[in-house]
């Protein structure tokens, strides 16, 4: 660790509000040289907000950022470049349609007015020598998979030659492997170029091995700050939730009647380019178990929950639920009480523009009591969504805000209330649990098991392998859009379930 | 049969002439939709920037008796007309189709009103270089007969490409088309740079009117649009925002578009108005084409994502 006292950044007393919505309240953060500090706080807490006011995305309404130790008008992100502050979106900023090269090149800040390709891709060549991760530069963004554009992104920044680096959840979308790659790789910069990082993420993992400081964010608010070397886990979720923090074990019950509820037969489904990228997967789903399906994104999960949403038709094979073929239709999604959750659910699963209310009535809005004689009732559907809000802790709880703007943990819960408001006969849930707090995981992870021990039968698709571990009853590994092996979760060896991933298992297993 | 041989040359002839003709106001109304939607707007009101721009030019053209002026004028009124667009657009929860249309009816209305003592006077018309004076066949020579503005066309969409591609305003305005965050996260002003793009596309859309009423068909008459301003919408998507593509597309609509004319040039009478379709027809079974989802690749971010 360099000299204690020399700050590379430094806010002080930032506050902002949205609207009615107080979402930073005079919040201070000092952040060393060449140190890597995180910024920890549940979801909705503030702090992609705190982290936008520094780089000038959002203007505070109050407080001052310095630079060292002077202070700093940061009017917008371009100001912060040109001061060496460089940031990674929680959400990717890159641009899809683009190639790699060509996003390294834009995100420079004075291009000359004509751009001579051959020299920057040279260039650029050169300098990805030194960088800690290698990139193919004719690659379109579009062909990424998820770690490589978290990559790019860091690549972009520090290729700006940024002194201060802030990365917004930059592991949420990473398997824990990657996330040590790209971790491990910024440790070793800011030990040997001296660059500074500012951190945010809800892994305390993460926060334990690799930053040196931590500041707690809660509700808007600063809740504290410590030396990682000083405090243990415990004491960092104390402080994000406020109060004594108590783990309970997950209860699985013992479910008498187990009749099947979700059959897949041989079902194949062809991704956007129209290439198949589900082959004949059959799987079989009994109430009262949850099936997991382990696998590394990219190998037709999201094809296949697309595809049990009614969301994308298959090109092959049934699907039955509670012994009748399925469809995706609206009415079969009510007849049989057929819930899903997909990943992304502010894309999958939400209409942004519209109101969380709204948004929570979309499996009923034209049933009573949302509905009369063809006629909605809106006061029926927000204080339903009061209800809704109250019982899932979606803060702010705003039935009438669009849901697009809830912090992603937030809109997460709101549609969960939506799908678990009622008691569901078979419950697809994808990645649950994609950026969220410790507190929002452990909630949502005993909800989805007390509707398996109501007798939901629950198929979980998730790349998390401790989330598969700890809920599901049986485990399948999906590879290469096929269900490759099978095993419990106490029979799993990590080691083989790995394998497996991968696409090196030997001979597949059948089921 | 030797005599049917010679008409259906012939009909090529006229075909490919008329590509040319018919073609160039597509050429440029559909570069200027290709420059506004890569920023990330639809702009609909081109064909009323395309009316006004033939409705200005003429009129301009007449007074002054330059019909480059008259150019000029047209693409005046196309960058006045994308800047109301453009300024409408901005405000929070406005859309941009609706206002299109809006602006679409306007165009067109104010031109037939302000057009009125146009319809007698002849201005001059654009010049034509005679490409074709070394053959004897007329209608060849008629064929290239070909307009400075089509020259202009040719040289600008390839010229559109490289500026998309290689220089910093280019990039600018491809970004802000992707994405609205990733161009604020770069510190680009994402309205400045829509509102120049639509001001600019407009300018291109009244250009295209000149041609029409300076050139082919030529004269002001409340007839002279044909709906080319919407179908380059179409053909934009066709071209998948490609301004080269955008030529290809262009020629071929030209072409469809003078296949009933030329027909009835060698004495095919009937079906003419069927022929006259053929247009309409080739937009409509390219829209159809344009929906299924693998065309879409190439369509800028914001557009696809409402
Ligand atoms: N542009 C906006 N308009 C209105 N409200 C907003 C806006 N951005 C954020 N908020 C609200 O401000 C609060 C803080 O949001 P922020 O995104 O900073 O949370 P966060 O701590 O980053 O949460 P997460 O861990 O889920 O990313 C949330 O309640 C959110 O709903
Ligand atoms: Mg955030």
């Amino acid at each position: 660790m360099s000299t204690p006292h020399a700050l590379a950044l430094q806010a002080i007393n930032v506050s902002k509000r949205f609207g009615a919505l107080q979402a930073l309240d005079q919040v201070s953060l000092k952040l060393r040289q060449g140190s890597i500090h995180a910024l920890l706080g549940e979801n909705g807490a503030g702090k992609s907000t705190l982290v936008k006011c520094i780089v000038g995305f959002y203007t505070p309404d109050d407080g001052e950022v310095l630079l060292g130790e002077r202070q700093q008008a940061i009017g917008n992100p371009r100001d912060a470049h040109e001061l060496g502050i460089g940031m990674v979106y929680q959400h990717f900023t890159l641009i899809p349609n683009m190639s790699v090269l060509e996003n390294l090149v834009l995100a420079r800040p004075h291009l000359p007015a004509v751009i001579d390709w051959k020299k920057e891709r040279q260039a650029i060549a050169e300098r990805m020598q030194s960088m800690p991760f290698q990139l193919p530069l004719d690659a379109s963004v579009n062909h990424l998979a998820a770690g490589e554009k978290q990559k790019l992104e860091i690549v972009k920044q520090l290729l700006l030659g940024v002194k201060v680096l802030i990365l917004d959840e930059p592991t949420s979308v990473l398997t824990p492997d990657e996330a040590d790659e790209v971790l491990g790789r910024i440790r070793e910069m800011t030990r040997a170029a001296g660059l500074s990082v500012l951190i945010i993420t809800h892994k305390f993992r993460e926060v334990m091995t690799y930053a040196d400081d931590v500041t707690v964010l809660r509700r808007g608010k600063f809740a504290g700050s410590a030396e990682v070397a000083g405090v243990d886990i415990r004491q960092l979720a104390e402080m994000m939730v406020g109060s004594e923090f108590s783990q309970t074990a997950l209860a699985r019950a013992a479910v008498a009647e187990q009749p099947l509820k979700l059959g897949i037969d041989a079902l194949s489904v062809a991704d956007d380019s129209g290439m198949s990228a589900v082959h004949a997967l059959s799987l079989q789903v009994k109430a009262g178990e949850i099936v997991g399906i382990a696998g590394v994104s990219g190998n037709g999960q999201r094809e296949l929950v697309e595809a049990l949403a009614g969301q994308r038709p298959p090109s092959g094979g049934t699907i039955r639920v509670m012994g009748e073929t399925y469809s995706g239709r609206r009415r079969e999604l009510l007849r049989h009480g057929f819930h899903c959750l997909p990943e992304e659910p502010l894309r999958n699963a939400s209409v942004p523009r519209m109101s969380v209310a709204e948004n929570l009535a979309f499996r009923h809005y034209d049933q009573r009591p949302f509905s009369l004689y063809g006629l909605l009732r809106r006061s029926r559907m927000a204080a339903a969504a009061v209800q809704a809000i109250a019982d899932f802790k979606v803060r702010p709880p705003l039935p009438n805000a669009p849901i697009g703007d809830l912090s992603g943990g937030n809109v997460q819960r709101a549609i969960l209330a939506r799908e678990l408001g009622e008691q569901p006969n078979v419950l697809v849930v994808a990645n649950p649990c994609f950026g969220l707090d410790f507190t929002a995981v452990t909630e949502i992870h005993a909800r989805i098991m007390a509707a398996r021990n109501a007798g939901a039968a629950v198929l979980l698709v998730s790349e998390d392998l401790d989330e598969i571990l700890e809920l599901a009853d049986r485990i399948h590994v999906m590879s290469g859009g096929r269900l490759v092996y099978e095993t419990t979760p106490a029979a799993a060896d990590p080691i083989v379930m790995g394998r497996h991933m991968a696409g090196h298992g030997e001979t597949a297993h059948a089921d | 049969m030797s005599g049917d041989t010679i008409d259906w040359i012939t009909v090529l002839i006229a075909v490919f002439g008329g590509a040319i003709r018919v073609g160039t106001p597509f050429l440029f109304v559909s570069l200027g939709e290709c420059l506004t939607e890569k920023s990330g707007r639809i702009n609909l009101g081109l064909e009323g920037n395309l009316i006004m721009g033939a409705m200005a030019g003429y009129g301009v053209a007449w007074i002054s008796g330059s019909p480059w002026l008259g150019v000029l004028a047209a693409g005046a009124t196309g960058v006045l007309l994308g800047f109301v667009h453009a300024l409408l657009c901005q405000q929070p929860r406005v859309n941009d189709i609706a206002v299109g249309i809006a602006l679409m009816i306007l165009g067109t209305g104010l031109a037939f009103f302000l057009g009125k003592p146009l319809i007698q006077p002849s201005a001059p018309h654009l010049p034509a270089l005679h490409l074709g004076d070394w053959s004897d066949n007329p209608a060849l020579r008629a064929a290239l007969e070909i307009n400075v503005l089509f020259i202009v066309g040719v040289i600008l969409a390839p010229a559109m490409a490289w500026f998309f591609r290689s220089t910093r305003w280019g990039l600018a305005i491809r970004t802000v088309g992707e994405s609205d965050d990733a161009a604020r996260a770069m510190g680009l002003h994402v309205n400045g740079v829509r509102m120049l793009a639509t001001m600019a596309g407009g300018f291109l859309a009244g250009v295209g009117g000149a041609f029409l009423s300076l050139y082919y068909p030529g004269g002001w008459s409340e007839g002279l649009s044909s709906g080319q301003g919407l179908m380059a919408v179409a053909l934009v998507i066709f071209a998948r925002w490609d301004p080269v593509r955008c030529l290809y597309a262009s020629l071929l609509f030209g072409g469809a578009g003078a296949l009933g004319p030329s027909l009835q040039s060698v004495g095919v009478t009937w079906g003419y108005y069927l022929f006259n379709a053929a247009p309409y027809v080739l937009t409509l079974a390219l829209m159809i084409a344009a929906s299924s989802t693998r065309v879409r690749s190439g369509m800028p971010g914001s557009l696809a994502a409402r």
